[in-house]
């Protein structure tokens, strides 16, 4: 099958690449950009692993062809600390209220937790759920996860954080 | 989990779009969305030769009101949908509806049109478009076409889409002001196709249903149009009594598929259930 050439900008770059029409985005990313940071977690759609940010929405990497992202502005878990390098403000929430514990879908969630909150500044707890909803963990719940993005929330908003009481 | 090879056509308009859907062949495809196609292709239940993607098409986008119609791009996306206030005004049903497809991720990519006309079974838009009138613009080599929801579902996965053709727009008629609507959906996570749904448009006078439309997700091979328990409302001031008639009469037409969500018993008397909870909150929410 012949392979297209592609350009796109990813986390600020312009890049570019020959793909086969069937390669999938997270491949793209995955192995001619070597941006392993964005998951493959489930293949069908189901998991949020694989989640980008592109042209301003959150997209399921793995559901989207590579040439149907040609000249698009993409954002991976590669692109989302600070300009000087330090953490994001969804990055430290995730740190420091255990938001994560294998790491495996950290980066779709947190890459999806950015555009919702760009969206809903101060979502409730009700709409970060519902907003993470196409975001699986499978190591324990969702608990802390939520905790990290209200964090980042208070953060972004310059408010101070408080722990709901339990 | 990689699909076939195929060859990849990004037409910009739909005369163009048309054009390839006509002339490639029997296995060609429109790619909207995609967030049923691709997960089929990389299942390889679906072996296009051709995908012909949509998005570069701009004539399919866009959301208007013309009198008493508001007319919906097949292109525009669950988001838009959502975030649209001419939708929140004239047909919040559609809101409704539209937030309990999928998640977040999906709506954003995932289409009205796509959902209409993929002809799925499990697909929420289609019952909802019976329930409201809609009909279909259907354009193709030899001309375009309107056609109603009503008639436009033959089977699961069948419709009345000629090949070549290509579904465009959808219009709805504007339901009348004032009126309840409520769309009940069981299902089994977040992101789940319906165990069993029903959509409700109605209008109340005294205290009375005045006029009633009951459509029904996944409880056959295709939506439904509940006619016969929309009439039993009809009249009434939907007593327990009233609802429960209306349940049996929508049970009556049923014919789920047993599957991962439930036997065909256990589908049917939850479809019941939502038919009377969408009748009850359609009219307490009627002015």
């Amino acid at each position: 099958m012949a392979k297209t050439h592609v350009t796109m900008k990813v986390n600020g770059a312009e890049v570019e690449g020959l793909v086969e029409p069937r390669t999938l985005l997270v491949h793209f990313i995955r192995e001619n950009l070597a941006l392993t940071g964005t998951h493959i977690g489930c293949e069908t759609t189901h998991c949020g692993a694989c989640t980008v940010d592109i042209d301003g929405m959150s997209v399921k990497s793995c559901t989207m062809f590579a040439v149907q992202a040609q000249g698009s502005d993409i954002m991976t878990i590669e692109g989302v600390a600070n300009a000087d390098g330090s953490l994001s403000a969804l990055q430290e929430g995730f740190r420091m209220m255990h938001g994560l514990q294998c790491g495996f879908c950290t980066p779709g969630m947190i890459l999806r937790a950015q555009r919702l909150l760009k969206e809903n500044p101060s979502p409730t707890e009700a709409e970060i759920r519902m907003g993470i909803s196409g975001n699986i963990c499978r190591c324990t719940g969702y608990q802390n996860i939520v905790k990290a993005i209200q964090y980042a929330a208070a953060k972004i908003n310059g408010v101070e954080f408080q722990e709901a009481a339990e | 989990m990689i699909p076939g090879p195929f060859s990849y056509h990004r037409p910009a308009t739909v005369a163009d779009a048309v054009k390839l859907l006509s002339t490639l062949g029997d296995e060609v495809r429109a790619l909207a969305g995609g967030h049923s196609l691709v997960p089929m292709m990389k299942l390889r239940l679906a072996t296009p030769e051709h995908l012909v993607d949509l998005h570069g098409v701009a004539g399919l986008k866009g959301i208007s009101r013309k009198g008493n119609t508001v007319v919906i791009g097949a292109m525009t996306t669950q988001h838009e949908l959502l975030a649209s206030d001419e939708i929140g005004k004239s047909l919040p049903i559609l809101h409704e509806t539209a937030l309990l497809i999928a998640d977040p991720q999906v709506r954003y990519r995932g289409t009205i049109g796509g959902n209409v006309a993929n002809g799925d079974p499990g697909n929420d838009m289609p019952a909802l478009m019976m329930t409201l009138g809609a009909s279909y613009r259907l354009e193709g080599a030899s001309g375009a076409r309107d056609v109603a929801a009503t008639e436009f579902y033959q089977g699961a996965y069948f419709t009345s889409l000629e090949p070549g053709e290509l579904l465009t727009s959808i219009s709805i008629p504007v339901p009348a002001a004032g009126h309840g609507y409520a769309y009940e959906k069981l299902k089994r996570k977040v992101g789940d196709y319906a165990t069993a749904a029903a959509a409700v448009v109605l209008t109340m006078a005294d205290g009375k249903v005045a006029t009633c439309a009951i459509g029904l997700t996944n409880l056959s091979e295709t939506p439904l149009l509940a006619t016969d328990a929309a009439k039993a409302v009809i009249g009434t001031s939907l007593d327990p009594a009233t609802l429960k008639k209306a349940a049996a009469a929508a049970v009556a037409i049923m014919s789920p598929a047993a599957d991962a969500r439930g036997p065909v018993e256990y589908r049917k008397h939850v479809g019941g259930i939502m038919v009377m909870r969408a009748l009850s909150r359609a009219a307490a929410g009627a002015r």
